[in-house]
């Protein structure tokens, strides 16, 4: 893997898509409390936290599955409401969901256009493989055939139809949620190495992820929401494993740093590397989707949605 | 995984470029391919044919006048009205969906046929549309109980199976028979007009050229996309064997009385749907929806919509089916589309390859499926079995085509195609 860090000059550019204080609630439950993101063009921006921090929730907001209940979104520098999936859509935002949503009896290019067909009162079907094939050359997709049916691809090669689909309508943000679950060494070497490609088509790409080696080796800035607000906005080239973790978990804040820090102002010693227990254990090689085991004294909140399902709301028929 | 490919493949197709790809090429190519296909348990219509020919054979060995030219005409005819309604089944499969309430439904298009020209003195036209129109309305019927409320389409055809059979009944009124005029075009059409045989050739010439043009002006796009193209010689093969067939299945019946135009009608709808569900958007969507009803409505399908029309088509297919199914017979009456025609629509398209699973199938599983019943249907009646018999066959065969369904379902799966 090439270097990881692009050199972003985001700062100072305008945001494609920016959050402020977006709030979400769930009945009693409040999953997201004044969320502030922002994402530039040709930036990667990871979003991680525990279970139950928002991640998904967010997701689904941008995604137009549920609109946000306070806060506004701002989309190439305008004021943008998201009601509907389609809606998020029209606007250039693809999400790409964990499950992929492809059909497996159909083939590559069938998939890769479904609902977007190209026709002239019937299919075209050599202009939409033509298409197919540049796009996925574009992405040095490893696909031998688009004439095969999605079912016999492997898990990375689905990924990348999945998210190849998603650059058919031309987005200007992708998000992708989890795209490395269940993938393997190889597999997950290939997916960010798309990732950096889409980076380089000046796209703004948020991931979801677990993963903090993914993370690391692909993402230009990482988000970490815990318990549904905003626990810190980290460049990758300056944070350490050990600071997102602390983040994620909130290792910065509970009963044992609380002590030691009580400690440290009556002892006047520096208690501040003692601060985060968990991380001693853990090294910046380390994969980490054990994460969330880490010790947290105060009870997660649940997400109230009842599950991290990703459907877009509507019913199924079955 | 693999390797970079470092060939300087700048040259090959567009397709053809991965270095992991078999390449084949000409008719050897072609050859293998199939091979490959069947292996990989994507065996298309190859059992159905082969079975075809199967029972083919042993009728004629049982019953020197199985294949005899009347009696094939004769086959020709039955087939088409079940098969009208198998057509109908065959989209609905697609969608991993069922209509149980096709017999019904054609038979109440029977008893509205037979009412409206005899008791009413519709002309045949305004009675066709009307028992169109009414197969129609039950399918969007149908369609707005399925999407709204989400009853499985099992019951809500089931229900309409029961429902429309006393529609029919009360149609028909306290009689329980009508005789329909047999001067009524429709008649005419069902039972006694059959193409000239220089029709029937030219028609043979037009399907095989019609082919041909196709696969060529396919081939010529391709090229210009840069992609690869099937050998020519392939093509040429493909129409040839498609003519030299067409021409000795219309000659053999030209010694009796030719072909049909019931017949001609029923497989001028299986390639008319043919060409919706392969070379339309509507046909991708249904394929689609089949495969998985999430991802269809992720993109942006209107899956609802979809169902719906399904739905719509099926129950219009069965009215259509009722309709020459009466013509026919020359008669509506209580036993229209009762008996055995549900189970048959069904089995001929199970038996012809559409799965019944969901997502995969052809329009063509209809013609293939509804020959091999009637061939069983009809072998077994020159036989004077009796009806007891044929029903345990039929039900027999059907099995045998769902499990060779599941089987080939099964090797998909363990060859990484599921």
């Amino acid at each position: 893997m090439e270097s990881a860090v692009a050199p972003t000059a985001g700062s100072v550019r305008e945001p494609v898509l920016s959050l402020k204080g977006v709030s979400k609630g769930f009945g009693a439950v409040r999953a997201l409390t004044d969320i502030n993101l922002d994402i530039h063009a040709g930036e990667v921006v990871a979003i991680v936290g525990d279970n139950g921090a928002g991640k998904s929730t967010l997701v689904k907001i941008l995604a137009g599955v549920h609109p946000q209940d306070s806060g506004t979104i701002t989309f190439d520098g305008q004021v943008v409401s998201i009601p509907t999936p389609t809606a998020s859509r029209a606007l250039g935002i693809a999400t790409v969901f964990q499950d992929l949503a492809l059909c497996d009896n159909l083939d590559v290019v069938s998939n890769l256009f479904l609902g977007r067909e190209i026709t002239h009162g019937t299919l075209d079907e050599e202009e939409m493989e033509q298409r197919a094939w540049s796009l996925l050359r574009q992405l040095s997709a490893k696909i031998p055939s688009v004439r095969i049916a999605v079912a016999s691809l492997s898990g990375g090669q689905r990924q990348t139809v999945a998210i190849a689909r998603s650059l058919i309508g031309e987005p200007s943000v992708v998000i992708l949620d989890e795209p490395t679950a269940a993938l393997g060494v190889a597999q997950t070497a290939e997916v960010l190495n798309l990732i950096e490609r889409l980076r380089e088509r000046g796209l703004g790409v948020l991931i979801i992820s677990h993963n903090m080696a993914d993370v690391q080796a692909v993402a230009d800035r990482v988000v970490v929401l815990r318990l549904g607000r905003n626990n810190g906005d980290f460049h990758v080239a300056d944070v350490s494993y050990e600071e997102i973790i602390s983040a994620i978990t909130g290792a910065t804040d509970n009963v044992v740093t609380r002590r030691a820090s009580a400690h440290a102002v009556a002892s006047a010693a520096e208690a501040h590397d003692a601060a985060a227990p968990p991380a001693g254990r853990a090294t910046p090689d380390a994969v980490g989707p054990t994460l969330g085991k880490a010790t947290v004294e105060e009870p997660l909140p649940d997400n109230a949605t009842g599950a991290d399902n990703h459907d877009d709301g509507s019913k199924e028929i079955r | 995984m693999t390797t970079s490919p470092t060939g300087s493949p700048a040259d090959r197709a567009a397709d053809l470029q991965d270095e992991r790809l078999i390449r084949t090429e000409g008719v050897r190519g072609a050859v293998l391919a199939f091979q490959q296909r069947v292996r990989g348990g994507d065996l298309g219509s190859l059992p159905v044919i082969i079975g075809l020919v199967v029972i083919w054979v042993i009728f004629q060995i049982l019953n020197p006048n199985f294949l005899s030219s009347n009696n094939l005409v004769n086959l020709t005819l039955q087939c088409a009205a079940v098969g009208t309604i198998s057509i109908g089944i065959v989209l609905v499969l697609l969608l991993g969906q069922i209509d149980l309430s096709v017999g019904s439904v054609s038979g109440l298009a029977a008893a509205i046929l037979g009412v409206g020209l005899t008791q009413l003195g519709w002309p045949v036209l305004l009675a066709v549309v009307v028992a169109l129109v009414v197969g129609a309305a039950i399918g969007f019927l149908y369609g707005l109980l399925f999407t709204r409320f989400g009853v499985p389409s099992f019951v809500i055809t089931l229900a309409g199976l029961l429902a429309f059979l006393g529609l029919q009944l009360k149609v028909l009124g306290p009689n329980g028979s009508i005789n329909l005029p047999y001067d009524s075009w429709i008649v005419q059409f069902a039972q006694a007009t059959f193409l000239p045989p220089w029709a029937a050739y030219g028609l043979a010439v037009l399907a095989a050229a019609a082919v041909f043009y196709t696969d060529i002006r396919r081939a010529s796009r391709r090229r210009k996309a840069g992609l690869s193209t099937g050998a020519i010689s392939v093509t040429l093969i493909k129409s040839i064997s498609l003519l030299v067939l067409l021409v000795i299945v219309v000659a053999y019946l030209a010694t009796d009385r030719g072909l049909g135009a019931m017949f001609l009608l029923f497989v001028v709808l299986v390639v008319v749907m043919n060409f919706f569900l392969t070379r339309t958007k509507w046909g991708r969507s249904v394929f689609a929806v089949g495969g998985s009803v999430e991802a269809a409505r992720r993109a942006g399908i209107r899956v609802n919509r979809v169902y719906i029309s399904v739905f719509i088509l099926t129950s219009t297919f069965a009215a259509l089916g009722g309709l020459l199914a009466s013509a026919r017979l020359t008669s509506a009456s209580l036993s229209s589309g009762g008996g055995d025609t549900n189970l048959n629509a069904i089995a001929a398209a199970v038996i012809g390859g559409t799965s019944l699973f969901g997502g995969r199938g052809s329009a063509y599983s209809a013609l293939l499926g509804i020959l091999v019943i009637q061939s069983i249907s009809n072998g077994l009646t020159l036989l004077n079995l009796d009806s007891s018999i044929r029903y345990m066959i039929t039900g027999a065969v059907l099995l045998l085509a769902v499990i060779i369904d599941s089987l080939s379902r099964r090797s998909r799966a363990s060859h990484g195609q599921a």
